[in-house]
């Protein structure tokens, strides 16, 4: 028990009266939950981290394990915009450069939407409104928080249209978003969500609508961008090979909580729980000539109305027989440190983990 | 653009041939296969064969139908004469022919009329779109609470109650038990304010029944607009709420509501035949029902000419402004 409480400091649990934060985003014990007919739906239930500028930060989950849940709270939009539906409950602080946006004043987080924090969606088909031109709607984002006339923005789209590598922008920004191909449709979308210089960018499944070539296209246009402009990045996928690419630190999500954290190599060569084992079980790799058959993670997501007590994850556990001391089961796994800046949750000990990793599940992969 | 406008004019000319073909058929040549003898209805059931045959001869009746056609066509765009024997009548175009029962020609019959029921469709045109547009995105934005509710309620009466129902109790309520107004209708050249007097029950009335119609399609778009992903990147781009809604929802809501408004104006031009009716307006409505009483032909044909060239620019007219709202038309 001793290591349970050690830990829930070390992922940086809110005291009773929390310090300000001095990381450029903080987020500490994050709670989404939606009231429904059926129930309350704990979408994110006590999720913390930190990120710094200039990194980026990959959360890789499932669908349903709270990942666009966590960026829509970030910019406030589960707040925002919540006509006569119940509204979500959400707790905790999410800090960024030094404000606290949960108790800051709706119209102050406004202003700081798409000017300090910006957002690329997953579908840029559907994310871009079908009735203006791209640049109307670059034009418009810049022109919310530049006072500029609209001659000057529309050369700023135009700059931007031209940073992200779309051909002949001058003439392209006239053009209506289903006259771009998806790719384009995207690159699009990150002009638009930089024209402003955003200091943190969360990208919400940038790639999951491209096809593979475009994809890496993309993926290489973020990092560039990220080390331009240097900014925070969040990239939030259920690709493994996504967050591979561009992210310094990993975030694991299962059921609303994060179940491993840590640096990129860490979790990828040393990875502490079974749900990323599982994960990078089921990610088809070519840089392995033996590759066998891929092995899924069993099961399905649970459920977030009714989680179960204890880890979530144990009813798909391959390793939930495994017999574990000093443990009771009904009791919730916390995050607790396996090595330099790395936190997994699981009630195995440490010592069984590193086992059935080095001598089951590595040799696999 | 461009050549969109010239496919849908090109279309519309078409339609509208079609459209007075079909029409003819039906009121020239379906009595004729059934046996009904249109010069008999012209002159009545007790004329003396002489004069029946004079007026078939006068209208052409026993021409061969495409004669009949042509002349009936030609009639409508250069004008035609009448001419039996010695009797010859001139008609200038546009001509329809002469009401069978008045004998007065059909043409100045519906340019008198066509301004009342114009007045009476576009007032309420307006009002119904005002609040019926206003309250379907308060609905919308109010999902579930007391004003949504009662607004829905309301525009279920409003759907539900029939004109001469809501018409004669607005007429029994405000003319004649609080006698707040004079409901006689007058012209609007007449007296301005007497024309707003007697066409304000009317409009109401009217604009109660679209009104409802209106606030359920805006409060159901709008409810689906908001769920859009581009309402969502809106936001995140940090709009206020108010241009959100104002600009980026309201300008995907009106599509669906600007087609109802096209096909509903078009039709209501055409004559409103409750409403006119029920508040004695002389509009086209009420010219048609007296027609029809009557079987009086060239006045129903005329009546419903019109209604049909109204629809078709209504069409056109929306047609064109869907072309300036959603670009994605503009390929089609």
């Amino acid at each position: 028990m001793t290591e349970l409480s050690k830990s829930g400091a070390a992922v940086g649990e809110p005291a009773t009266a929390s310090p300000a934060s001095t990381a450029f985003l903080e987020v500490r014990d994050l709670k989404v939950h939606f009231p429904t007919d059926d129930g309350l739906v704990k979408s994110v239930d006590g999720l913390s981290f930190q990120l710094e500028k200039g990194k980026t930060l990959g959360i890789v989950g499932e669908s349903g394990s709270g990942k666009s849940v966590t960026s829509l709270g970030i910019l406030g939009l589960h707040t925002a915009g919540q006509y006569g539906k119940r509204k979500a409950q959400i707790s905790g602080e999410i800090w960024l450069n030094g404000t606290e946006l949960l108790s800051a004043d709706p119209d102050h987080v406004r202003k700081l939407r798409g000017r300090d924090m910006a957002m690329i969606f997953q579908d840029p088909l559907s994310a871009l409104h079908p009735y203006y031109t791209i640049g109307q709607q670059i034009v418009e984002a810049y022109r919310i928080h530049h006072n500029v006339d609209k001659k000057t923005a529309r050369k700023r789209a135009i700059e931007m249209l031209d940073r992200v590598g779309i051909p002949q922008p001058d003439k392209r920004v006239d053009s209506y978003p289903h006259e771009f191909s998806g790719g384009m449709r995207q690159r699009a979308m990150i002009a638009m969500a930089l024209v402003n210089n955003p200091e943190l960018l969360i990208a919400d499944e940038p790639t999951t609508a491209l096809d593979v070539t475009v994809q890496a296209q993309i993926l290489d246009l973020i990092r560039d961008l990220q080390k331009e402009f240097g900014s925070a990045v969040i990239v939030i996928t259920h690709d493994l090979g996504v967050v591979a690419e561009l992210a310094d630190d990993i975030l694991v999500m299962y059921g609303g909580r994060c179940v491993e954290r840590g640096p990129a190599e860490k979790v990828f060569y040393e990875p502490r729980h079974p749900y990323t084992w599982g994960l990078l079980g089921s990610m088809p790799r070519l840089d392995r000539e033996q590759q066998e058959r891929l092995i899924p993670v069993k099961g399905s997501p649970p459920s977030l109305i009714n989680v179960p007590s204890g880890c979530a994850f144990n009813p798909r556990c391959p390793y939930a027989d495994v017999p574990k001391d000093n443990v009771t089961r009904t009791v919730r796994p916390e995050l607790t440190e396996v090595g330099s800046r790395h936190w997994a949750a699981c009630h195995m000990t440490q010592e069984q983990r590193e086992r059935i990793w080095t001598e089951e599940i590595a040799p696999k992969l | 653009m461009l050549a969109y406008l010239i496919r849908r004019l090109f279309a519309a000319v078409v339609m509208l041939v079609v459209i007075i073909l079909v029409v003819f058929s039906i009121f020239f040549l379906v009595p004729k296969w059934a046996g009904v003898d249109i010069a008999t209805s012209f002159v009545g059931k007790q004329a003396d064969p002489a004069a029946v045959q004079a007026v078939r001869e006068k209208l052409g009746l026993g021409d061969p139908i495409y004669i009949q056609v042509w002349d009936f066509f030609k009639g409508i765009f250069a004008g035609r004469t009448y001419a039996a024997g010695g009797d010859v009548t001139h008609c200038a175009a546009p001509c329809f022919g002469y009401s069978f029962r008045s004998e007065q020609a059909v043409w100045p019959v519906l340019t008198d009329r066509f301004p009342v029921t114009l007045g009476l469709a576009l007032g309420a045109a307006v009002l119904w779109l005002v609040f019926g547009v206003a309250a379907g995105v308060l609905s919308a934005l109010k999902r579930g609470s007391l004003w949504d509710r009662s607004a829905m309620v309301v525009a279920l009466a409003g759907v539900s109650l029939p004109i001469y129902f809501t018409g004669l109790l607005s007429l029994a309520i405000f003319a004649f038990g609080l006698k707040w107004i004079d409901a006689q209708y007058v012209p609007l050249g007449q007296s301005f304010t007497g024309w707003l007097g007697g066409m304000i029950l009317p409009w109401v009335t009217l604009a109660f029944l679209y009104a409802a119609m209106y606030a359920r399609i805006t409060r159901a778009t709008m409810l689906e607009v908001l769920g859009e992903d581009y309402i969502r990147t809106a936001r995140a781009k940090g709009l206020r709420e108010q241009t959100v809604i104002g600009k980026h929802a309201m300008r995907s809501t009106m599509t669906p509501i600007l087609t109802m408004l096209g096909m509903d104006l078009g039709a209501l031009i055409g004559g409103a035949i409750l409403t006119e009716t029920t508040f004695s307006l002389p509009g086209l409505g009420q010219a048609v029902l007296n027609a029809i009483r009557n079987q009086d032909l060239p006045i129903i044909l005329g009546v419903t000419l019109i209604t049909s060239l109204a629809v078709l620019l209504a069409n056109l007219v929306v047609d064109v402004l869907y072309a300036v709202i959603d670009p994605r038309v503009r390929l089609a």
